[in-house]
């Protein structure tokens, strides 16, 4: 309210957009700039991981379980979560801001679910033997051509690159909006929906990370080496 | 807080609109799990996976976010420039192609010396 009442006589007002020419707050902008931003981030990490990968032998080792079972039920988690968060948004619009706290706990109780059954398979992958520069002996041997080309040693580090950033991102959520959650009374409708804005990114990144790095990597028995 | 302000809170959307929303997201995910075991040339494969994805997150923007909700100028701030940013960033990808081939230039065996002919 203040921001628009104050700039009634400001003095550019036949440019009809006013001082809001977005209609959203100075800080919604900022989080979409923010989010513009770190999209250009995860693109450009899967962008090179498309390259290395393009231009390498490049293992696709991931079993039906554990990897795929647990990233679609981490997937499922982050498409819960998305929508928990919206129901809090949609309450703390019409004021109920006891309603949007319980809902934005029900969005960290699903984002950390997500850490803690990423943090499970990761585990998994490191028993296995994989590291961000070297793969287990065993998928050496079964993804190396005929040719006798070996798979690519970074298949580790753009995994762990991308899904760790990944993950931090998700941690950084759960902190953000226990914040959010904890002085729900003291804050602005806007600046619930702008930690909204935050969490539906996460999970939008995801859309990408899940197929682009799970999906494309499932064993599914033949080793051509692609 | 007059009628103006309260109008401005309003967060357009109904809580149906949101779950079948999250359905819709949940069933494509189903249908890349589904493809990931379905065998198929690895660019079909590619495409069909990254066409969902960008369907999904456009699902995403637009709800979730609220994008559609808001005032055009916001959405043509936003998507354009983000969209050819992330197309640049696309310039060095046929480089990939190229050192993916300069492997295979030294898989046979190197070349040996040719005998000497013998004098007659």
């Amino acid at each position: 309210m203040s921001t628009e009442a104050q700039v009634g006589h400001f003095p550019a007002v036949d440019w009809e957009g006013g001082a809001l020419p977005y209609r959203v707050g100075h800080r919604k902008l900022g989080m979409w700039l923010f989010i513009v931003s770190d999209s250009l981030t995860f693109s450009a990490l899967l962008i090179g991981y498309s390259y290395l990968r393009a231009s390498n032998v490049w293992p696709t080792p991931f079993p039906f379980y554990p990897s795929i079972v647990f990233s679609s039920v981490m997937t499922f988690c982050l498409l819960s979560s998305s929508l928990t968060m919206v129901f809090g948004v949609s309450a703390s619009s019409k004021g109920d801001k006891a309603k949007a706290r319980k809902w934005i706990f029900a969005t960290i109780f699903f984002g950390a679910a997500f850490i803690v059954l990423h943090l499970i398979e990761w585990n998994h992958l490191i028993h296995e033997g994989m590291r961000p520069f070297y793969l287990p002996e065993h998928w050496v041997q079964a993804f190396t051509t005929t040719d006798g080309v070996p798979p690519s040693p970074l298949f580790g580090a753009t995994f762990f690159t991308i899904t760790g950033l990944h993950m931090f991102h998700v941690a950084t959520g759960a902190v953000y909006l226990t914040i959010v959650a904890l002085r729900v009374n003291k804050l602005k409708h806007e600046d619930i929906e702008i930690s909204g804005l935050y969490w539906h990114f996460v999970d939008l990144v995801w859309m990408f990370v899940f197929p682009l790095i799970y999906i494309m990597s499932v064993d599914v028995g033949h080793h051509s080496g692609l | 807080m007059t009628a103006h302000a309260h109008a401005e809170e309003h967060f357009a959307g109904t809580n149906k609109l949101f779950i079948s929303i999250w359905g819709w997201l949940v069933a494509l995910t189903l249908v890349e799990i589904f493809l990931a075991y379905k065998p198929m040339p690895i660019h079909l494969m590619l495409l069909v996976l990254l066409g969902l994805s960008i369907i999904k997150a456009a699902l995403i923007v637009a709800y979730f976010m609220h994008l559609k909700f808001e005032r055009l100028s916001l959405i043509l701030t936003i998507v354009p420039m983000l969209v050819v940013c992330i197309m640049l960033l696309f310039v060095f990808f046929p480089d990939s192609f190229r050192s993916a081939g300069l492997r295979y230039k030294f898989k046979e065996a190197p070349p040996v010396a040719p005998a000497p002919v013998e004098e007659p």
